[in-house]
């Protein structure tokens, strides 16, 4: 590691089951992302990656490697060990050869880059995940300048494409479809209206943990205090400010305030893709 | 009484049940025998938030919940820990101001009935316990400390527990513990998981 940008953390799909213990999910912030950067590796789906926040990173190789870039498009070069420089394509299989620098440039749209090695990062395991959760402080130790990330054995299948297609993230603001509840009835009968009536910007309050959202104000018609219930990623929780907070990767196990209605789990990807400043929209789902 | 199911997105759903105890056996059941497909199992105070992935679907996962038989009273043992406890904690004359109590009677209210851990949640082995002393009921503190000590006991909405790491907080603290509650090199890494009984016990010096 020679440079994290705004910040670099190591990721995989996380650790499921440990709810009970208070120990959350974690996991990449846009799974899908980390899934086909593995893939395209013929890596396990959830080997573990770098998660890299709005470009800046800088990494050399040590020993000849095969890596992959998803999620936010991103400006990216490798240099040779010789000084020549070349691009580096975007969901495609790249060399990194031996001695060569990968230099990530900061995406144009998007905030997530995912940097998949073939064999995978092979950190030490947090309770069953190289997962690096935020919240929990629970994971790797944080890469910083001078890390040295080792990476495992490389699988015993090869890749067999050598990139997929790439959707570009579209210009305007996203629509994310959301199913009502758990907690839809503690909330005025037009508050699910009001939550698809007009767009909401993403607050610069927001990280892996939640996106903070700015827009129409939710409506409580019950006022008594929820206890303590389970939450999940794209559960929209609503604090006594009526401004819904959008729970990603890092969320708390449990949350007192209700939640009005859940993002679909595919567009928690892209929700977790949209930058602070960035307006999106919802649209109720089927049901 | 029948489980009522709240749809929570499309991977998971909420099943709200009468309380605590109901939570806790069903969590027993249902844990005993994870559904297929269940990935999560997460009991709260008076939810079990089931998360599931393929081949479950909303409807076999909630047939599952509906055949599951939780025992009554209490069901599989999960244990019982004493804690030992320096009851010295900043807001212990607060509690007792709050509660009507003298200190002395907060310490002997709280080592004298034992405790169960309802659910986790708020940071990684942070139990809530519940089914203590009904008059040391306080609400939280209106500001939140920024820094609690690991080992810290404290009381807030009916609920005792021990914070496992140092944190913020916003719980009363009563006294501190030199047991250790979370420790990543164990299996399970939480001392008190749901189930558990745990009795506080007075200790002259942690």
């Amino acid at each position: 590691m020679l440079a994290t940008g705004p910040m670099t953390t190591v990721q995989d799909l996380g650790r499921p089951g440990r709810g009970d213990l208070g120990v959350g999910r974690s996991g990449a912030a846009d799974r899908g992302a980390l899934r086909l950067g593995n893939r395209l590796l013929a890596n396990p789906e959830g080997a573990a990656s770098l998660e890299v926040t709005l470009g800046g990173l800088r990494v050399r190789a040590q020993g000849d490697l095969l890596i992959a870039l998803t999620g936010a498009l991103c400006p990216a070069t490798v240099t040779d060990a010789a000084g020549r420089v070349r691009g580096v394509g975007h969901q495609s299989v790249e060399r990194l050869p031996d001695g060569a620098t990968l230099r990530l440039g900061v995406p144009r749209r998007g905030l997530r880059t995912y940097v998949a090695v073939r064999g995978g990062l092979d950190v030490p395991e947090v309770l069953g995940s190289r997962a690096t959760d935020t919240m929990a402080g629970l994971g790797p130790e944080r890469p910083a300048p001078g890390t040295l990330l080792p990476v495992g054995p490389p699988p015993p299948r090869f890749p067999v494409a050598d990139l997929a297609p790439v959707f570009g993230m579209s210009s305007g603001d996203p629509v994310l479809e959301i199913l009502p509840g758990p907690r839809d009835d503690w909330f005025s009968a037009d508050a699910l209206a009001s939550l698809c009536s007009a767009p909401y910007e993403v607050t610069t309050d927001s990280d892996r943990v939640g996106m903070r959202l700015r827009g129409p104000r939710l409506t409580r018609v019950r006022e008594e205090e929820l206890p303590p219930e389970g939450m999940v990623p794209g559960a929209l929780q609503v604090p006594p400010s009526g401004q819904p907070t959008l729970f990603l990767a890092d969320h708390p196990v449990t949350g007192g305030y209700p939640v009005i209605a859940v993002v679909r789990s595919r567009d928690v990807d892209r929700a977790a893709q949209t930058r602070p400043g960035q307006r999106v929209r919802f649209r109720l789902g089927r049901t | 009484m029948t489980p009522r199911f709240l749809r929570c997105g499309d991977g998971a759903v909420l099943v709200e049940v009468d309380g605590t105890e109901a939570v806790l056996a069903l969590y027993d059941a249902l844990a005993a025998d994870p559904p297929r497909g269940v990935t999560d199992i997460l009991p709260a105070a008076r939810t079990l938030l089931l998360r599931f992935g393929p081949p479950a679907r909303r409807e076999t996962v909630e047939s599952a919940v509906l055949r599951a038989r939780p025992a009554t009273g209490r069901g599989r043992d999960a244990g019982e820990v004493t804690v030992p406890v320096v009851y010295d904690g900043a807001d212990l004359a607060g509690v007792a101001a709050l509660t009507g109590l003298s200190e002395r009677e907060v310490v002997e209210a709280h080592t004298g009935t034992p405790w169960t851990v309802a659910f986790s949640g708020f940071a990684p082995g942070f139990g809530y316990l519940s089914g203590g002393d009904a008059r040391l009921r306080v609400p939280r503190r209106t500001e939140s400390r920024v820094r609690v000590p690991a080992g810290s006991v404290a009381l807030a909405a009916g609920f005792s527990a021990v914070y496992p790491r140092e944190s913020p907080g916003g719980w009363r603290l009563i006294g501190r513990t030199a047991l250790t509650v979370w420790d990543l090199t164990a299996d399970p890494p939480a001392l008190l998981r749901p189930g558990t009984r745990v009795r506080f016990t007075e200790a002259r010096d942690a």
